[in-house]
């Protein structure tokens, strides 16, 4: 693996992450690449948490906590002020759950990049509210337990297609990764950082304890995410030019959910119509990436 | 210089001399004025400053917070829906101990829609940790910004700076606009007490246990005690160099007098024209201003309300199920005060209506007659309503 600066270290241990927690990995390939110039912007979510309490810090850059819907707007006030002190060096990027990204956030979100406004918003993809203890969002998955959720009322609405509302804006740079795709992670992190305007990642970031999986797992349900074209691996510049990035072994979903506690209750039927949504949303890619007619 | 200007340019003018980096807004009706001049300002270069057109005045609120916590001076102004809807900011720019600047224009709160004068949107945030000047006149107006960020940036919590809808933000008035050299003498440029930098890493408003945030809370509670000495300290360097001073409270005839209205905004001015005519007739009448809502300066109103043997506390305002919200805040002020005078308490001219020299008069002349009040509030001005069954 070719991976830049894979010995800068801008995240601690002792943080206070769970055992596998997908969005500390995420986190951390994300600062080696985006290196000390970097003021972080965080809206509440469980990395509010992990990031440690005062007066402690488990980050070395310059962070902002902030309110939970704010992460779009907060960032384009941090951003003015620096190009007001003539700091053109300096990144800002906010780092924000799915809750505050897909849902709470979103009007901030969609706000700042129209106004194409000069910062890379990151968002962790967990699938649920993780930090206030496992509740639905809208990137909650189709089929998926939450205890907002539960039993027979589990998830039965697809997971809102973040990326596709923020290729919607035309912004320079939208992509999704993956914490099992280190490399493609740090690709992308870098091309954001070097771009100019509103840039949007989405990774994917697994969450043992919401997810009911085996913390050793973490990596490989990721994994499985894109393998199985759940999760496909793309981006998109300027909200026309679409590139798929990793060409999967499509293995079949019920692998994949198999292996999960939060769907355990999806019958064969079930999954079978899951797997008709997966290969209608891959089929849709292929298409926008110019690979189907 | 003398020039004739709107409540709304004064707001402008000031924020201009004022030097203001960062301008966030999000347009409500009778706030528009202040935010459309100012963006003139900085599209024509007369203000060298960035202006965010945000979506929402949430939105607009934590741009700010932003802003300031990256080191720069920041304003935004709002009134009624607009400052609700950030209320959760407000909290958090206080709690952040961010000295930012807000032009607060009072506008009643929906439904139903009006866009009328009422205190009622900028009192209900009694409590966020912000500090809050009512104004009088335009002058008034525009030394109070001005002013405000000195005193914000001394305190190190954000200001409020409170002026009626309609009576100053679109009545033309003349103002003297100060010099830039004067302000620039009086204001210095920004000295964040810390910011967001790469050189020097800190983690803002992160997680906070039971073990420091009610340090955190205290140091808040006596920064807002020390705003009271810090507000005369400062009015004191504003005075010397522009020669004009208001006071956290102005007494006005109270020395001999027996009923002393208490007043807040642009009707004290009406106040002052119905003093000069009971006075005129022998009544011995008088009147405090507040000028200082937040901190609120408790011994001040003490001091002048004792001389009189009644207060009666006049509210464009109401807070359901207690009463108007300045004479909640002067009972409060004078009930561990020995021998305190009776504190009437009238409601009047919410949502816009006129507040009447004749109205006002009536009320003194009924405080006169009564020993004390027999309700915690009267409304006056109010029509019949015919209800249908
Ligand atoms: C206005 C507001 N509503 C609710 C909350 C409570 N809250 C804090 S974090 C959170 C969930 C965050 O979910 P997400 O953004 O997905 O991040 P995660 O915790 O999963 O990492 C919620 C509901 C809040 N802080 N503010
Ligand atoms: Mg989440």
């Amino acid at each position: 693996m070719q991976l830049e600066a894979m010995d800068r270290e801008l995240m601690c241990s002792g943080h206070v992450g769970c055992p596998g927690c997908g969005a500390t990995i995420a986190m951390r390939f994300a600062l080696k690449t985006l290196g000390e110039k970097t003021i972080m912007v965080l809206p509440a979510c469980c990395w509010s948490v992990i990031a440690g309490p005062f007066p402690q810090s488990s980050l070395k850059i310059p962070v902002i906590h902030t309110a939970f819907e704010t992460g779009g707007a907060t960032a384009s006030g941090v951003r003015a002020a620096l190009d007001m002190r003539g700091d053109e060096e300096t990144t800002v990027v906010v780092w924000a759950g799915d809750g505050g990204t897909f849902d709470i956030g979103f009007q901030a979100l969609s706000g700042a990049v129209e106004r194409n406004e000069n910062f890379i918003y990151i968002c962790y993809d967990n699938e649920a509210y993780m930090n206030t203890g496992i509740q639905r969002s809208s990137s909650t998955p189709y089929g998926a337990w939450t205890t907002t959720t539960s039993g027979s009322d589990w998830k039965k609405l697809r997971k809102k297609n973040i990326v596709e509302a923020l290729v919607a804006h035309r912004i320079p740079y939208a992509a999704t990764a993956n914490i099992a795709y280190p490399e493609d992670l740090v690709r992308k992190v870098r091309k954001a950082r070097e771009t100019k305007g509103s840039r949007f990642l989405h990774i994917y970031a697994s969450c043992p304890t919401g997810w009911r999986i085996p913390a050793e797992m973490s990596v490989r349900i990721a994994r499985m995410a894109v393998q199985t074209n759940i999760f496909p691996l793309y981006e998109v510049e300027n909200g026309i030019d679409y590139t798929i990035n990793v060409k999967p072994r499509e293995y079949l979903v019920r692998e994949y959910f198999k292996l999960q506690g939060r769907f355990r209750h999806l019958s064969e039927e079930d999954l079978d119509q899951i797997q008709g949504m997966v290969n209608e949303d891959w089929e849709r890619l292929l298409r926008k990436a110019g690979e189907r007619a | 210089m003398k020039k004739v200007l709107e409540g709304s340019q004064a707001v402008a003018e000031a924020v201009r001399l004022a030097k203001v980096q960062v301008i966030s807004a999000y347009p409500i009706t009778p706030q528009t004025h202040i935010v459309e001049i100012l963006s003139d300002y900085v599209a024509t270069g007369r203000m060298n400053a960035k202006y965010l057109r945000v979506e929402s005045e949430h939105s607009c609120m934590a741009a700010l917070i932003g802003a300031q916590s990256a080191g720069v001076r920041t304003f935004t102004a709002t009134c009624s829906q607009g400052l609700a809807l950030m209320h959760e900011l407000l909290h958090w720019a206080a709690g952040a101990r961010l000295p930012i600047v807000m032009g607060e224009v009072n506008r009643a709160l929906a439904p139903g829609w009006n866009i009328w004068c009422d205190q009622t949107d900028s009192l209900a945030q009694r409590d966020t940790g912000w500090m809050q000047l009512y104004c009088e006149d335009s002058q008034e107006v525009l030394d109070a910004t001005i002013l405000a960020y000195r005193l914000a940036e001394r305190v190190n919590l954000p200001t409020m700076v409170v002026l009626d809808a309609f009576y100053l933000s679109h009545t033309y008035e003349p103002v003297d606009v100060p010099e830039q050299e004067e302000v620039d003498r009086f204001l210095p440029p920004y000295k964040p007490a810390f910011t967001l930098d790469p050189g020097h890493p800190y983690s803002l408003s992160p997680l906070v246990t039971p073990n420091a945030y009610m340090e955190m809370r205290h140091d808040i509670a006596l920064a807002m005690e020390d705003a009271l000495a810090i507000f005369d300290e400062v009015e004191g360097e504003f005075a010397r160099i522009m020669g004009r001073r208001y006071g956290a409270v102005e007494e006005i005839d109270t020395d001999d007098a027996d009923v002393i209205f208490v007043t807040s905004g642009a009707v004290t001015s009406t106040v002052r024209l119905v003093l000069e005519e009971l006075r005129s007739r022998g009544e011995k009448v008088g009147a405090l201003k507040i000028k200082l809502f937040r901190p609120f300066p408790t011994e001040a109103v003490r001091r002048a309300l004792s001389k009189g043997r009644k207060a009666v506390v006049v509210d464009r305002n109401y807070s359901f199920g207690a009463s108007g919200i300045f004479a909640q805040e002067v009972r409060a002020a004078l009930c561990n005060a020995p021998g305190h005078p009776p504190v009437f308490g009238y409601i009047a001219g919410l949502g816009g209506r006129d507040i009447t020299t004749q109205m006002l008069s009536h009320i003194y002349f009924e405080v006169k007659e009564s020993e004390a009040p027999l309700r915690e509030s009267v409304w006056v001005g109010r029509q019949e309503v015919n209800r249908a069954t």
